[in-house]
This record gives structure tokens, sequence and C-alpha cells, in this order.
């Protein structure tokens, strides 16, 4: 099916597009059709700023295997940081 | 028919009067065709379905496929535009139909056109299909497993209304090509559509293919399923040629 909803969460960081680097404002998080894995639905992440136009992206789709692998990889590597670091 | 065609990008106007960017592709060395507006899905005006445009017209039809996602993101690779237009919860059905109606006029005012012109689209697009084909004076319409037209799934934008009740306005004959697998729509839901475009006496011809799920004529896609699509194609030459040939 073609899911519309999706989690957006504000950004602060940069993501190297086809472009270059680029000020990130915007991820977006939504289970969908891929465009490029070979799977029916897979977890899609977008790292976006729409104010530089839609060009400016780095796009994921991941297994929902692999994206709660890498929920979880992110929480411990943040629990791992040495103390005021994040 | 010797399958040649000639394809390029052209510039149509929608019927909001709007310039927006399509896809074109249409017989060479035929007197007489109809036209097929042809409605990609919600990955956007991508290269599978200009695919589906350029077979239409090596079947002697003329093709028009309308970037639905042009406006917001004119130049963009379809699949950021995609992206882009998802995020912001698809495209307005007005906008959608305002695109199918200037695609219509585009192909009948073709030289060498009959006059027929039909639709078809592929998951979202085939909900825009069906939108259409209850929005405007069309000849024929197809429906490639599009979700949304019985019952709106939770999560959906506010903006997007299941299409059902405009069932009494449906123009023209309607195909629809299921997947018995798919959620979205699921069998359920298309029975229910039968059933209603039945009440209107509406003509319809339903397919729903075993061992097929959403998107099953994607042949680059993992939900791609040979024997549907192949079946499926059958149908839609067949539904076409009676209803668009010259």
């Amino acid at each position: 099916m073609c899911t519309y909803s999706a989690e957006h969460v504000p950004a602060t960081g940069s993501g190297k597009g086809a472009e270059g680097w680029f000020r990130l404002t915007e991820v977006s998080v939504y289970l969908d059709h891929p465009v490029h894995a070979l799977a029916d639905h897979t977890l899609n992440i977008d790292f976006i700023n729409p104010a530089r136009g839609p060009s400016a992206r780095v796009a994921v789709e991941l297994s929902a295997q692999t994206a709660r692998a890498l929920a979880s990889a992110i929480e411990a590597a943040l629990a791992a940081a040495p103390a005021g670091l994040a | 028919m010797n399958e040649a065609l000639t394809a390029e990008t052209v510039m149509m106007k929608s019927q909001d009067g709007h310039e927006v960017e399509a896809y074109l592709a249409r017989p060479d060395g035929v007197d007489s065709f109809g036209g097929v507006v042809v409605i990609h899905h919600l990955p956007g005006y991508d290269s599978a379905t200009k695919e589906i445009a350029r077979k239409f017209a090596a079947r002697g039809y003329a093709a028009l496929m309308p970037n639905l996602y042009h406006r917001d993101s004119p130049g963009a690779s379809p699949d950021d535009a995609a992206a882009a237009a998802r995020a912001k919860g698809g495209v307005p059905d007005d906008q959608v139909v305002a695109d199918v109606a200037g695609a219509a006029a585009y192909l009948r005012g073709l030289p060498g056109c009959n006059g027929k012109v039909g639709v078809i689209g592929y998951c979202s697009g085939g909900r825009q299909s069906f939108l259409a084909a209850c929005s405007m004076p069309l000849d024929a319409a197809v429906d490639c497993y599009g979700g949304a037209v019985v019952h709106v799934p939770a999560g959906a934008p506010a903006s997007m209304k299941p299409l059902i009740g405009l069932s009494e306005n449906l123009s023209c004959p309607l195909l629809g090509l299921f997947g018995a697998d798919d959620q979205f729509p699921t069998p359920a839901e298309t029975a229910e559509l039968s059933r209603t475009l039945d009440g209107f006496g509406k003509a319809h011809e339903f397919h729903t293919f075993t061992g097929a799920g959403h998107a099953f004529f994607s042949a680059d896609r993992a939900s791609y399923r040979v024997e549907a699509a192949v079946e499926g194609w059958e149908k839609v030459w067949a539904f076409v040629g009676q209803h668009l040939g010259s």
C-alpha cells in the first residue's frame, strides 16, 4: 500500500546529498514503498532542507530489521558517550 | 503494427491554467488513434511509468503522462519530487483533476486523435484514475490497485477523502485490476465498490489476481508478479481496444 503518514523531526546538523553538504532542518521518517530497495515496503528516512528545494535530501531505505537495529545503535552510541558530550 | 513511436517531454496546460511538464508517447505511421492519460504512482514521474506510456504508443495509442509534482518541484529528480510531495501529504485532488483534464484536452487536440480518451493509473494513480473518471467526461478508465477509494486508512492526510461517494458520477466504463493479497485496497473494498457501481448501473469489469499483492505490474520492484502482470496487460489491451480504438 501507499502510506501517507510520516514522523517529522526538526533537525540540526548537516547532510551530504547529490550536490554536496548542506544544512539539515528536518527529518522525515515513514514506512512506504522504496524507490530502490528490493522490498515491498521499507522504513525510509529523508534528511532534508525544504527551503533549499526537493533535491536537498539524503535518503535511505531500510528493512524494518535494519531500522530497529539502527535506532538501538543510535541510542547505544549516545549512551556510551563520555559525560557532557551528548 | 510495427510498434514505431515517438516519445518526448512536452509542456501542457492544466485546466486551471498552470503549465505542467508531461511525457508524450505517440505512435508513428498511424492515421487515427485513441488517447490515454497515464497517471504515475506515488513514487513519481519516473522511468518505469514513462515506459508504460511508451507501451501504449507501441500499441497504437497516444499516451500523455502529466508530472503531478512539477508545480512544486520543477526540474527535480522524480524520487526527490515524490519525497517532497509526500511530505506535504500528496497532491490535492482538485489539482489532479485539473491536470488530467488538461492532459485529456491535449490528447484530443493531437492531429489524428479519434476523439476518444481514457485514463489509467497505478497505486495512488489508480485512485486518481477513478477520481478523474468521476470528475470529467472520459471514454474509459483503468484503476490499477488504487487505494483509498472506499476507505481512507488511518494516518492519511485529512485532505484525502474516500471517493466511493462519487460513483454515481462515473462517466465511462471502468476496468479494475487488483491483487488478492493487497491490503490497500482489500478484496472486500473492491467488492464493495463493485456493488456500489452495480447499484448505479455503471459498467465495470474487475479482476482480482491470486498470488499478487499491491503493485504487481511494477517490473522493477519486488512486488512484481509476472503472471498477474501479463494477464493484466491482456485485460488492458482488450478494454482499451474496445473503448478507445479507432
